[in-house]
């Protein structure tokens, strides 16, 4: 009898020409960074070095917010119109560039080819049509009748979605007529180094987009130089927490969008099947290198043996593998650094008295990887039930009674996201109003879109972005 | 897994007894939520599939396809053709698969016994219980079928009665599955629901169930009359339907699209629905047949230019 089997598929590498060498994009050129100074991104999947990339030390940082600065007077006062010309055009660059980002993403993140060409390509050129539709309708964002840019906006972002990441962050910012200094994270600052050619093709005035690459102490220099007047961050609560200090006491104006133990909730009458698949792709979408991630599964009590047998039965089809190619559903952990902690927090879950199972797959002998793991038997005191793991991990809890489950979701120091599975809209209604979560999904998970905004409560951060409300983060209203 | 949705083998049976506790248990079944399923449908399309595979897939499909012509039209001779081609699909290559079946009005089942001879091994399918409205009574239902059976079709596909299913008749629906089912004897029952009348998800997956707690063999998605058909969603809930039948009641029951399946592409991806959600013990004609007319010449198409690396064209199959 015939038995299936899926091709290797792989993407082809030959669109994405890298350089052996990156410098530092400012004022609108590529610089070597003042001390000469730099480090190798490498493909997580094989280890393999991609291409060098410029360490930039606080001069750098010095020398990109001046020049923020330069450019900011004359891309502040430019018509709304016309900083929209320039929206538009980038999204449509990265729209025909797509499948060039698509395979550099992959290639420097570890990402599945197939999540980077549908979810974040895509959705990064839809953020930049998004707010290339708000630069000349400021007047209407509800911040009075003239709202002004901040100046120059110091962005930090993470290595789970680069490229989408970036387009957060620089498409309101721009959109509003501020200009930036963006530092990716240090180990997938590629597609932010190819949207910066992006930038020159577009003809943006120079200064109005700069990229510093390097380590912590360059996002430290960013966050800490005096003329930055923004601080726009994503990444882990720990990070964040030194920024606020950091910031604290200076005029700088500061969004923090950090860590996440969303808890997806299935109630016994759920859409079973798509309940399983909403699960499936809550946590090892992206290797569960994700924020808003259901990192904590709360079922039903009533249906909780047979809903976690259905889960392991789905999680056996999961493909691990190769991320360039197009039939994998799980790529490889971005780091070794984060494959260490995920096998750190995995460990202590076991060691604390939870059952671990992990899907039956063979993983490649090089590069990070982590088979998709699930925990039944996790009590709320377990580390893997309390802290974010960010990877693909899922902790199993149950629960009697829709308030039982809202204690238990909410009960943790996060509140980025959750879900919600039942085939009952008054009870995802109420479960909507009492989630401390920023973000609720309803029968289904890890959703964006531009005109939504997404932002956390409790320590998963402030601030908004997405929307209307992201666009005011980068605005001062009227105040007279 | 014995119990499956909170269902136990012994439920069944009970559920059958009175139209109030199978409208119970047709309505405890989970929902199916349609943007996910659609969603799942659609990522499962984008698998791609190894050459030595495709090469193996194709000749499977010819293999279970029931090869169809059901037109008003139909005369002996355009059945013996349908026959001939089921027979040898490619006449330039002789190591082409026959089709599993092929599939006729009742009153053309003698032309076909005819046409195939004696001891073939493709199966006579008889559409039959005044297809494809289903709009008879009972006894005339019957009759269609057992015309059909004692003139040797192999494969009896009845239509439910949409009409009472939608206006909640669903014991009447069994019953009458139930008695097509003995007036089979032998013969093969596969059920076809017509879900582009049934429209929802839900009411799919209670149909599916249906169709299974009386008796069918397989159940079957549509006539091929109504628009849509077989769509990869629909597949996929009915294909859910057999794997949690399995789970219950350890009894593997067959599943048909039929309808708007025209390329060796959709075939394919219909080869992966079930390789992924019910598993690759369903891969074989014996559990999983393709109702399709051009469907075949695709297929053909397709396995030439591996055969020879090159697309031949639409004059190098032959239309009947």
């Amino acid at each position: 009898m015939a038995r299936i089997e899926y091709a290797p598929a792989p993407e082809s590498r030959s669109v994405v020409h890298l350089r052996p060498s990156y410098g530092l994009f400012i004022d609108g050129e590529f610089v070597e960074p003042t001390l000469g100074e730099h480090y190798t991104s490498v493909n997580p999947a094989d280890e393999t070095a991609l291409a060098e990339v410029s360490e930039g030390s606080a001069a750098d940082v010095d020398l990109a917010v001046r020049a923020a600065r330069r450019a900011f007077t004359r891309w502040s006062r430019m018509p709304g119109a016309e900083r929209a010309k320039y929206l538009y055009r980038i999204a449509r660059i990265l729209q025909e560039r797509a499948r060039e980002f698509a395979v550099l993403e992959t290639l420097d993140n570890g990402k599945p080819i197939k999540e980077s060409r549908d979810t974040d390509i895509p959705l990064a050129a839809a953020w930049f049509f998004h707010y290339a539709g708000w630069a000349d309708k400021l007047e209407y964002a509800g911040l009075g009748p003239d709202p002004r840019p901040l100046g120059v906006a110091g962005q930090v972002i993470p290595w789970n979605f680069p490229m989408l990441m970036l387009a957060w962050k620089v498409a309101p910012a721009l959109a509003g007529g501020n200009t930036v200094v963006l530092k990716p994270a240090q180990t997938t600052p590629l597609t932010a180094l190819l949207f910066a050619e992006v930038c020159q093709q577009a003809d943006l005035p120079a200064g109005v987009v700069n990229i510093v690459t390097g380590h912590n102490d360059t996002g430290a220099a960013v966050v800490a130089h005096k003329g930055v007047d923004k601080i726009a961050f994503t990444g882990s609560t720990a990070v964040g927490r030194r920024i606020a200090e950091a910031v604290a006491g200076t005029h700088k104006r500061v969004t923090l969008e950090l860590g996440g133990k969303g808890a997806n909730i299935v109630f016994a009458d759920a859409a079973i099947d798509q309940a399983v698949e909403g699960v499936v792709h809550g946590i090892y979408f992206n290797q569960g290198h994700v924020c808003c991630a259901g990192s904590r599964l709360l079922v039903q009590e009533s249906i909780a043996e047979e809903f976690v047998a259905r889960l392991k039965r789905r999680m056996g089809t999961l493909r691990v593998g190769d991320p360039l190619d197009k039939n994998t559903d799980v790529g490889a952990i971005n780091s070794s650094m984060q494959l260490a902690r995920i096998s750190e927090l995995a460990d202590s879950g076991v060691a604390e008295g939870a059952t671990m199972w992990q899907a039956d797959c063979a993983l490649p002998s090089r590069g990070f990887w982590f088979a998709p793991t699930l925990f039944t038997d996790v009590a709320q005191s377990h580390r893997i039930a309390r802290e974010e793991i960010f990877g693909p991990v899922l902790s199993t809890l149950t629960f009697r009674t829709p308030s039982e489950a809202i204690e238990k979701a909410n009960n943790t120091q996060y509140g980025l996201a959750a879900g919600i599975w039942t085939e009952k809209g008054s009870l995802i209604l109420k479960m909507a109003n009492e989630l401390r979560a920023g973000v609720v999904w309803a029968n289904t998970y890890n959703k964006f879109d531009p005109a939504s905004p997404f932002g956390g409560y409790k320590e998963s951060g402030y601030g908004r972005e997405g929307g209307r409300q992201g666009l005011a983060a980068y605005l001062e209203g009227d105040r007279a | 897994m014995t119990v499956v949705l909170g269902i136990s083998n012994s439920d069944l049976a009970a559920a059958t007894g009175s139209d109030a506790a199978l409208r119970r248990f047709l309505f405890g079944l989970p929902g199916v939520d349609q943007v996910g399923a659609e969603a799942r449908a659609a990522a499962l399309a984008t698998r791609s599939i190894k050459a030595a595979t495709k090469r193996d897939l194709i000749d499977l499909a010819i293999r279970m396809i029931d090869l169809t012509t059901l037109e008003g039209a139909d005369t002996p001779g355009k059945v013996s053709a349908l026959c001939a081609k089921a027979q040898h699909p490619d006449p330039t290559d002789h190591t082409a698969p026959h089709t599993a079946a092929v599939c006729v009005y009742g009153d053309m089942v003698p032309h076909a016994v005819r046409a195939l001879g004696p001891d073939s091994p493709i199966s006579i399918a008889a559409v039959a219980t005044a297809f494809p409205s289903g709009r008879a009574s009972l006894d005339v239902k019957l009759l269609d079928v057992h015309d059909a059976v004692v003139n040797g079709a192999h494969e009896i596909d009845m239509v439910i009665d949409r009409g009472a299913f939608l206006s909640g008749r669903y014991l009447q629906v069994l019953e009458e599955v139930r008695a097509v089912k003995e007036a089979c004897g032998t013969a093969h029952l596969k059920v076809i629901l017509e879900t582009g009348e049934l429209q929802t998800y839900d009411n799919v997956r209670r149909a599916s169930w249906l169709a299974m707690l009386g008796g069918a063999d397989f159940i079957k998605t549509s006539t091929g009359k109504v628009q849509p058909a077989a769509t990869a969603p629909v597949v996929l809930v009915m294909l859910e339907a057999v794997r949690d039948w399995f789970d219950v009641t350890g009894h593997h029951i067959g599943m048909k699209p039929a309808g708007g399946l025209r390329t060796a592409k959709d075939a394919m991806r219909m080869l992966v629905l079930v390789a992924e959600t019910v598993g690759e013990d369903w891969l074989t004609p014996d559990l999983f047949r393709i109702g399709a007319s051009s469907l075949l010449n695709d297929l053909l198409l397709q396995r030439q230019r591996m055969r020879d690396g090159a697309y031949s064209g639409p004059n190098y199959v032959t239309l009947d």
